[in-house]
């Protein structure tokens, strides 16, 4: 395994709160590119992003979404930062019960966000693509796999380890046999 | 399928409790558009001219532009539309924000409406479920506080919430609509707190459709860019601290005084510093790049927001500095009045008390200084307490009920509504004709496409046009280039540009575009994203209607003579349509009268104002042709007065 293959990019969002004007021009334009057809309509209730407003106390946090979780939390911290409360909530990317975020408002199932992953591939995500205040930026960082090639190796056993506790040795066996070889 | 709007209107009825959900005809869209336009249809139609504003017969409509809630950045100014009780005829009003777009986002255009509630009430709207609830816990609260508290009440970060303060519930005709930092001023939270309306409270979770997807999404992303990257767009106030313009050449007090060499360094910094040490940060509104409100938290006050002149008002009619403005400001955002003709109001009752019409008798227990006065007489006002339930008639009706001469101290309205505070030398024809003529009350809600000034070489004026895409129509760039003196200009290019001002605020406030992106700002280095030659573009692509610039002219000239039609019927005629007298120190009553006469026969108006048979016919208005004939207001024939 040769360096080049080993090195994976790593897609990051970054988003400086200080530049956030609450505009939810990235709300606007998450929800159209994930329209069926792509841009056929806007629904700032479906977007992937959804910026955490209250004008009253100053606060404005855009989050993506991120995984689904069944329940909500049982008590949450609240931060101060720089003599300002925000909830943990703020912060939060769960998709989960205490909160409307990133649930389809029709069919209940949850959002995640996938960056945009396009074919052909987009420059940037929508989100970044329209935040002119320049409070969303995009980066992507080449990261070293050589540990974790060596730990995939111990998944694939954990995986396979499992299907056989599951199914039995003889069963996983015989399904990869007829598991065609690329 | 409908595309860019819903298809249905929100009729609420809050004297009987009725909530009802009305699909409306697709034909009127092409005709009226939406906002504004589709208001004064509703309003010709539904509200005939004897009604008084305070009859539960009055109607209150929140209107989403065309354009809302669709990827076209800067379409989220939601118009309000009543009749006044101030001027007795249609009140026009916008907001920023977010409101308009939610509602959209709920699944409609726009809500009417009419009757009285028994008592304070909030209106809750969440898609299909709309709700008519009490509210007389709120009853006194803030506007930004009401907001807040159902926020709570509903568990619901993301509802957006319109709301009147004590102001709109004791009917004060300065009251105003205030949603999060944005304010609807011009006269219609006296309508909301008359029907005991406190709040309304929306929140959508629906999709709004585009009929030319990937073109428009493709239009506004670089449209995007445009308004984000430029200085062409937006507020250059809310970056340029340089305000010598407005305190060196508006008039301070009661529309009286001008300071010209008011501005300084020193007070530049000594502002600057006032401002950033008390800003949060700056916000926008909807699907705007741009960030055109200033959020201060002063000191033991409400936090509030600004824009543009809004941060001068107080303290010009106060002869004070900034630091005043900012302590009230917040202050009067939570009673929700509006900060243009307040101070206005307060200056006038301070200059009769000077003058000796009005007496200390009529100010008991008032702080002897400029600063506490005006706290004083705010408090007054939006209690409608002693003197304050006077002046809370806004300046014109306090003249009268007062009388003993403070008439005469009522010197900067225009149809009884209080103007902007500039008081000039020569006059300016384009400006007489844009100040008389205009319905929408404010010389903000009118001018904007043409530049206000001449560039002094040709070299520049050059420069100026070989940049301009915003005319409509290739003369302007031959007015703009040939023009080198202000006054110098001709009467038939006066009232062009004084159409094409005007057309692009009725566009806007139909289309729900934001006038510091098209129709205001154009004035102001002519590098507007939005204007004639690419708003019919996204017309088309976001609803799927056929829509070219002649089209959206003719449009636009439709909505503006039935919103004159709404006036006439009201009583509206020339001998209203005249500036403040004193607007410019020299005058010409002759040749102003000739202008207007031209500028009536341009518009297809009579020598009374009144659009004639064959304008109304022509915009397809005939029904109010007919209408005006059945009334005798105009002759059967010809179309000539009655």
């Amino acid at each position: 395994m040769n360096a080049a293959t080993a090195a994976r990019i790593v897609k990051d969002i970054k988003a400086d709160i200080d530049k956030c004007t609450g505009c939810r021009a990235c709300e606007m334009a998450c929800s159209a590119f994930h329209a069926m057809p792509r841009y056929s309509s806007v629904n700032p209730a479906k977007s992937r992003i959804r910026v955490v407003v209250d004008e009253l106390t100053d606060e404005y946090v855009p989050i993506r979404a991120g995984n689904f979780t069944r329940t909500g939390c049982d008590g949450r911290h609240v931060y101060l930062i720089d003599g300002k409360e925000y909830s943990e909530c703020s912060f939060c990317r769960a998709s989960c019960p205490t909160r409307d975020f990133f649930i389809e408002p029709d069919s209940g199932f949850p959002l995640k966000c996938d960056m945009c992953e396009s074919v052909p591939p987009l420059a940037e995500p929508m989100c970044v693509q329209v935040c002119e205040p320049g409070c969303l930026t995009y980066e992507e960082r080449k990261i070293d796999r050589i540990g974790e090639g060596q730990l995939q190796t111990g998944e694939i056993e954990a995986g396979l380890q499992s299907l056989i506790s599951q199914y039995g040795i003889d069963a996983v066996i015989e399904s990869l046999n007829r598991t065609p070889k690329a | 399928m409908r595309y860019a709007e819903t298809g249905f209107n929100l009729e609420i009825d809050l004297s009987t409790g009725s909530i009802e959900k009305v699909a409306t005809d697709p034909r009127d869209t092409e005709l009226y558009l939406g906002g504004q336009g589709m208001a004064a249809k509703i309003l010709y139609e539904r509200v005939p001219p004897d009604v008084d504003p305070f009859s539960p017969d009055n109607l209150l409509i929140f209107s989403t532009g065309l354009l809302h809630g669709t990827p076209v950045p800067a379409a989220n100014r939601t118009v309000v539309n009543t009749f006044s009780p101030q001027t007795n005829l249609m009140s026009h009003s916008l907001f920023g924000g977010f409101f308009g777009p939610e509602l959209k986002y709920a699944g409609y255009d726009r809500i009417i409406i009419r009757g009285k509630a028994p008592d304070l009430v909030y209106l809750y709207i969440h898609n299909d479920k709309v709700e008519i609830r009490d509210a007389t816990h709120l009853k006194g609260k803030g506007s930004t506080e009401t907001g807040d508290l159902l926020k709570t009440e509903l568990n619901d970060q993301k509802v957006q919430v319109a709301a009147i303060g004590l102001a709109g519930e004791n009917r004060v005709y300065m009251a105003s609509i205030e949603h999060n930092h944005a304010s609807a001023a011009r006269g219609v939270g006296v309508i909301m707190g008359d029907k005991r309306l406190k709040a309304i409270a929306v929140r959508g979770t629906k999709d709004v459709n585009i009929a030319r997807p990937a073109e428009l999404f493709e239009m506004s992303q670089a449209m995007h860019k445009k308004i984000g990257e430029g200085d062409g767009n937006g507020d250059w106030m809310a970056v340029d601290e340089d305000d010598s313009f407005h305190h060196n050449h508006f008039a301070w007090g009661n529309a009286r005084t001008r300071r010209k060499d008011y501005w300084s360094d020193e007070l530049q910094q000594r502002w600057t510093n006032w401002k950033y040490d008390h800003m949060d940060r700056q916000t926008g509104c909807y699907n705007c790049p741009k960030k055109c409100r200033n959020v201060i938290k002063w000191p033991g006050r409400p936090r509030f927001g600004y824009k543009c002149f809004g941060k001068d008002t107080y303290h010009m009619a106060a002869f004070l500095e900034l630091d005043f403005s900012f302590e009230i400001l917040g202050v009067a955002q939570e009673y929700g009045v509006d900060s243009y003709s307040t101070p206005q109001v307060i200056a006038f009752a301070l200059e009769l008390l000077e003058a000796g019409i009005l007496t200390d008798k009529d100010f008991p227990e008032m702080p002897a200084d400029s600063r506490g006065r005006f706290f004083y007489l705010l408090e007054k006002i939006v209690r409608r307490e002693g003197i304050g339930d006077i002046l809370a008639d806004s300046v014109s009706h306090a003249a009268k009920r007062i009388g003993k001469g403070a008439e005469a101290f009522d010197h900067n309205t225009t149809k009884k509504f209080e103007q902007l505070p500039i008081k000039l030398g020569r006059l300016n024809p384009a400006y007489f004709l844009m100040i008389a003529t205009g319905e929408k009350m404010s010389i903000t809600q009118i001018e904007g496409s043409f530049p206000q000034d001449p560039l002094p070489t040709k070299e520049q004026r050059e420069a100026f046009v070989s940049k301009w895409e915003a005319p409509p129509d290739e003369k302007f760039k031959k007015y703009f280039l040939e023009w080198e003196k202000r006054s110098d200009i001709s009467d038939q290019a006066t009232c062009e540009i004084v159409d094409w001002n005007e057309a692009m605020h009725y566009i806007d406030d139909s289309t729900g575009l934001c006038g510091f992106v098209s129709s205001f700002r154009g004035q102001f280095g002519g590098g507007v994203a939005y204007h004639m030659n690419n708003i019919p573009q996204m017309i088309s692509y976001a609803t799927g209607m056929a829509m070219d610039k002649e089209a959206l002219w003719k449009t636009f000239q439709r909505i503006r003579t039935l919103v004159r039609a709404v006036n006439v019927r009201r009583g509206l005629r020339r001998k209203d349509e005249r500036p403040p007298e004193d607007h410019w120190a020299v005058r010409d009553e002759k040749y102003e009268q000739e202008l207007l006469s031209k500028y009536y026969g341009f518009k297809g108006w009579n020598f009374e104002g009144i659009p004639n048979r064959q304008t109304l016919e022509r915009l397809d208005l005939a029904y109010v042709a007919d209408d005006l004939e059945r009334r005798g207001i105009l002759a059967v024939d010809e179309g000539v007065s009655a």
